[in-house]
């Protein structure tokens, strides 16, 4: 029997899926004020980590920072619900000091939802988005699998692994979504038939196992730190962690890899039966042994999902052999000889969206009010998806509200601005990362720094509270105080300077020195200059130390990475105007015009990443367009 | 990352037609234009003058101090000039090496080289030209760039291009290898790049980059050939020697006349080095009168000169003049030559030979033309200066890769001050990468996706 459509509720967002990407998005849109609605599949995995039981890690724990200073949630949910932190690459730069939690999932999840349910104009609810409600070629809103029809001024889709999801375990193949949860099956569909272009992405996950069947003895140790850090600038620190649980590390060696290698034809990854297109960078371990045939070992982390259960995630280990072979290889492993398989790894196969038919707010260039985001879009991790979700959430919110002007980030404000960047400018052909080396600004786009490049934002959008903002106001004055204190006060050479500096293996002065050149030097700390300069009038706390600090002993690295980005901020702000007729234009070069005519970048500076695409053309581009002799777009 | 180019870049080229006149312009547009052109011009503070007015002074190597050019100056504020932004025009007189080098200067010294019309595109977006004329300058863009895309293909020579791209290679292990120390922190199987490791890298980097530039003289000699001072006091056989390389080489060539200094210029090609010869005129004259200002005027051929060739009379004791001489070659490759072999010797070697290492020191008997083919054989050592001269070797030649080569020079110069600084890897390699993009500028192999790729498939690394 046909299920009966009927109108329902009239909203100003609709979010569709509640995981890492739609639980910002729906959170952002409603602080803002808008009547908002999340509607997911299943209630009992809202923000659910099917993957790694971790948070963080290089350039995604900066995005955390920053979803954190612009009032998103990541951060705060947790530093609340965390088992493990670590600071990674401490012994490098201060621009790839990177964060990682270890989380307890259930608890993450718990603490969302719970978030998400007191948070005012926010409606939680169960169910599944059919197909769009279009008028005139724009969304106006959803249908539900339940017949609902939900009206919004705007929309974000953020289906995930959801979108038509077939999990494959060696033979064993099957609808479904992350790890085993209903699939979206139609959704996908209708966008195709509305005119959007999709295709296949695959990922995977490892196999979890029974903790009480492992033998810790046989790996090693990987505690967490003893030094407070949290992700959110809102957590006081005296709430950190005492009692962290450890990871522990072993490694397969070549009798785990002759069981993969005796199974290779058992392997959906080289049978032919997968045909979504993997990620690079987070192989299954079957890839690893083909393409790195020559290693006789590979490392694994065993992590635990949480406090109150024994299942451990066996990172390194993503497979998706049948089961059989999942346990034999399991079992070859040092402390997993005994270990009992409760989760088979799987590969999943999902419907993404060709992000290049986006804007950078995230909004699709073909269907106006209609927003996408997170894997969606055809990133890999939650701070990727995250981040997403709280950039579409607030345009969204913003269009919902009448506003005009779009929140859009620049590859120089955010990590966020750069895999936004990446994505609708050349789009992707595997599932999309953020790496420290896709950011050339790095040293700018520092963990350190998140609130101070985006608290201002967050605040203007009303996502950081008036108290929030005082605080952050208090700490940056306090920084440029001191600051502009250190380029005062001089240090004069006398015997007790010259003595510190020779203990400390470090030339002598000569001659008196401002404060801020002695800190400048490599040897010394903002302690041992106020050793030789009075105190400030208030203790500075550690965090705004660490800003002086780095400011000071970076200035010149920090300059020249400035000076590049104030040269690029006036291509950014030639706009392309969104009704040009690329057909219109003579001279563009073959591939040039192509591109563009498909990627339709929006401003100069986003023409000129375009691959295929010259300085010629940029040049021809932009006298056509001073020209004025836009011809306009038919049909 | 490549480095974007943008439009508010200042941008230099020299706008005149190569080859011909003797007075050749060299100009710039852009915000930094004036100072940029002011770090390397000598003379008034070409920030302070007035705007529309020309100033004399020299354009000088900040580097090594040397002397490249005398020039006039032109300072053109915005808006009143051709692109509407602020422009300098240096107009050079010193022929098409001095002006090259002139260039050179300022596009190591923060300029970009200029797209093919883009002076006029300028001119256009900043409402200087009539509307009307955007279809031509657009056809101009286009035509422009097809034959340039085309010169600075064939302008890459093929050596050149390997080994570029093998340097490149070779910074980019080292690029990856710290990107995975980075975004993989606890993979153990990625070796630690530390700055040591990337300070020998840096190191040997350098060398190849110094060695290429160093070409760069020899393939602005081969074109334009080793400017050959012949010096020495009246009577030592300067005329002799010059009408033996002048005579024995059937191909003397251009005539290069009109310059303001009145200076004439022959070229003879000693076993394939091209000489230009200095001054020859002076040479002609001293022998015609009893010459009074002969140093004086051999000092200034000496300073011009690559290759000074100083002769002494054999069948003499030195002179002051001679030890005069001496000491004004003391900087400069020089051979210095004992002429008149055939007369009886007089003069005494051992002092020579304290400040002139003996292969240096050539006798001949311009007469009986003995010894010359010694002479000849030297300078081509010298030339050469122990690189195979086979037809492998590479040359590095025009302005653009000269400019993009030395900035990529001075990145390692910051990656190695970096190091000494004690900064930490990561930030080292920001000018590290920079090397590697500058360098990729004159392959054309700015290519983003290189480094991902290469880590990649390089490491194993995922969870």
């Amino acid at each position: 029997m046909e299920v009966r459509e009927y109108d329902a509720q009239n909203y100003d967002v609709i979010v569709v899926g509640a995981g890492h990407a739609g639980s910002e998005a729906a959170l952002a849109a409603a602080r803002m004020g808008n009547e908002t609605m999340l509607l997911t599949i299943n209630l009992d995995m809202v923000a659910f980590m099917p993957c790694n039981p971790s948070v963080g890690g290089p350039a995604k724990g900066i995005v955390v920072r920053e979803i954190d200073a612009l009032g998103g949630e990541m951060a705060h949910n947790i530093d609340k619900t965390y088992i493990q932190m670590r600071m990674l690459n401490t012994g490098k730069g201060p621009a790839v000091r990177a964060l990682r939690a270890q989380a307890d999932k259930h608890a993450y999840h718990r603490a969302m939802k719970d978030t998400i349910e007191k948070q005012p104009h926010l409606t939680l609810r169960q169910g599944t988005a059919d197909r769009l409600l279009m008028e005139n070629g724009a969304c106006v809103g959803i249908v539900a699998n339940t017949g609902a029809r939900y009206r919004a001024k705007s929309v974000v889709l953020a289906a995930g692994t959801a979108s038509r999801g077939k999990i494959i375990i060696g033979e064993l193949m099957y609808s479904s979504g992350p790890n085993n949860s209903k699939p979206s099956d139609k959704l996908s569909l209708d966008l195709m038939a509305q005119g959007l272009k999709l295709r296949r992405f695959k990922t995977g996950t490892p196999p979890r196992v029974d903790g009480t069947t492992i033998d810790y003895s046989a790996t090693e140790e990987q505690p967490g730190d003893k030094e407070v850090n949290h992700f959110s600038y809102d957590t006081p620190d005296s709430i950190y962690l005492k009692d962290q649980i450890s990871c522990w590390l072993t490694y397969t060696n070549p009798a785990t890899h002759k069981i993969i290698r005796d199974n290779l034809d058992r392997a959906p990854m080289f049978s032919g039966v997968i045909e979504g297109v993997g990620p690079r960078y987070c192989p299954s371990i079957e890839d690893k042994i083909v393409r790195f045939a020559d290693k006789d070992h590979h490392q694994l982390f065993l992590e635990p999902e949480g406090r109150d259960t024994e299942e451990w995630y066996v990172q390194g280990f993503s497979t998706s052999m049948p089961e059989e072979v999942q346990q034999k290889m399991l079992h070859s492993v040092a402390g997993l000889e005994h270990a009992q398989l409760m989760r088979p790894g799987y590969a999943i196969e999902y419907d993404v969206v060709e992000p290049y038919q986006l804007r950078p707010t995230l909004e699709t260039k073909l269907i106006p009010n209609l927003f996408t985001a997170g894997q969606m879009n055809g990133t890999s991790g939650y701070e990727e998806a995250a981040g997403q979700g709280l950039l579409a959430g607030i345009n969204a919110g913003l269009r919902a509200k009448g506003i005009a002007e779009p929140f859009i980030l620049k590859r120089s404000d955010a990590y966020i601005g750069v895999m936004v960047d990446d994505l609708v400018t050349k789009g992707t052909n595997e599932p999309y990362r953020l790496l420290t080396s896709r950011a050339e600004y790095r040293l700018i786009l520092r963990h350190d720094n998140a609130d101070l490049r985006l608290t201002e934002r967050g605040h203007e959008l009303g996502l950081i509270s008036d108290t929030r903002y005082a605080k952050f106001l208090t700490k940056k004055a306090a920084i440029e105080n001191e600051l502009a204190r250190l380029n005062t006060v001089r240090i004069k050479p006398n015997e007790e300077v010259n003595a510190f500096l020779a203990s400390k293996g470090a030339t002598p002065l000569k001659d008196g020195v401002l404060a801020s050149e002695f800190l400048r030097r490599p040897e010394m700390t903002y302690a041992d200059v106020l050793r030789f300069i009075p105190a400030p009038a208030e203790p500075l706390d550690q965090r705004v130390i660490e800003q002086i600090e780095i400011q000071l002993k970076y200035a010149g690295y920090i300059k020249k990475a400035e000076e590049r980005v104030a040269r690029l901020k006036r291509m950014e702000a030639k706009r392309i105007p969104a009704n040009i007729d690329y057909d219109a234009i003579n001279g563009l070069a073959t591939e040039a015009h192509q591109k563009l005519k498909k990627i339709q970048p929006e401003t100069l500076a986003q023409a000129t990443r375009i691959s295929g695409v010259n300085p010629a053309d940029i040049a021809i581009l932009s006298v056509y367009i001073e020209q004025g002799r836009i011809a306009k777009v038919t049909g | 990352m490549a480095n974007t180019t943008t439009e508010f870049d200042t941008i230099a080229a020299i706008s005149t037609p190569p080859g011909e006149g003797a007075i050749s312009i060299v100009r710039l547009s852009g915000e930094e234009a004036l100072p940029v052109a002011k770090q390397i011009f000598k003379g008034c503070d070409l920030e302070k003058v007035a705007s529309h007015t020309i100033n004399y002074g020299h354009i000088v190597d900040p580097e090594n101090g040397e002397v490249v050019d005398e020039v006039m100056v032109s300072v053109l504020r915005a808006p009143k000039t051709y692109t509407r932004e602020e422009m300098v025009e240096i107009n050079t007189h010193g022929g098409i090496v001095a002006t090259n080098h002139v260039l050179q200067l300022l596009l190591s010294h923060g300029a970009r080289l200029a797209e093919p019309g883009e002076f006029t595109k300028r001119a256009f977006l900043n409402g200087r030209i009539d509307l009307t004329q955007a279809e031509s300058v657009m056809d101009l863009i286009r035509a422009k760039t097809d034959r340039a895309m085309q010169v600075a293909v064939n302008q890459l020579d093929g050596n050149l291009s390997r080994l570029i791209k093998h340097i490149r290679q070779e910074i980019l292990d080292a690029l990856a290898q710290v990107e995975v120390n980075i975004d993989y922190p606890e993979y153990d199987a990625v070796e630690t790049m530390t700055t040591k490791m990337l300070l020998e890298k840096a190191t040997t980097v350098k060398k190849q980059i110094e060695q290429l530039l160093a070409t760069a003289n020899q393939g602005k000699v081969l074109r334009e050939g080793l400017a050959t001072a012949i010096v020495g006091r009246p009577n030592v056989g300067k005329s002799s020697l010059l009408n033996y390389l002048l005579h024995e080489d059937k191909a003397i060539v251009t005539d290069v006349a009109g310059t303001t200094r009145d200076v004439i210029e022959e070229y003879v090609s000693v076993r394939d080095v091209p000489l230009k010869l200095i001054d020859t005129a002076g040479i002609r004259e001293t022998t015609d009168k009893v010459e009074k200002i002969g140093v004086e005027r051999s000092r200034q051929a000496i300073t011009q000169a690559d290759l000074v060739l100083l002769i002494l009379d054999n069948s003499e004791a030195l002179t002051d003049e001679d030890r005069a001489l001496l000491t004004a070659t003391q900087a400069k490759k020089r051979l210095i030559i004992l002429n008149k072999t055939d007369l009886p010797v007089k003069l005494a070697a051992t002092e020579l030979q304290q400040s002139v290492p003996a292969e240096n020191i050539i006798a001949i008997s311009a007469l009986t033309a003995t010894g010359v083919d010694q002479l000849e054989q030297r300078i081509a050592d010298l030339f050469w200066g122990g690189i195979d001269n086979s037809q492998s070797t590479t040359l590095v030649s025009n302005a653009r890769q000269i400019g993009l080569l030395k900035q990529a020079d001075q990145a390692l110069d910051d990656v190695l001050a970096g190091i000494k600084a004690e900064m930490p890897v990561d930030l080292v390699q920001i000018d590290m990468t920079r090397c590697w993009d500058l360098l990729g500028e004159i392959t054309g192999d700015a290519y983003q996706d290189e480094l991902l790729n290469q880590l990649f498939s390089q490491f194993c690394l995922g969870k």
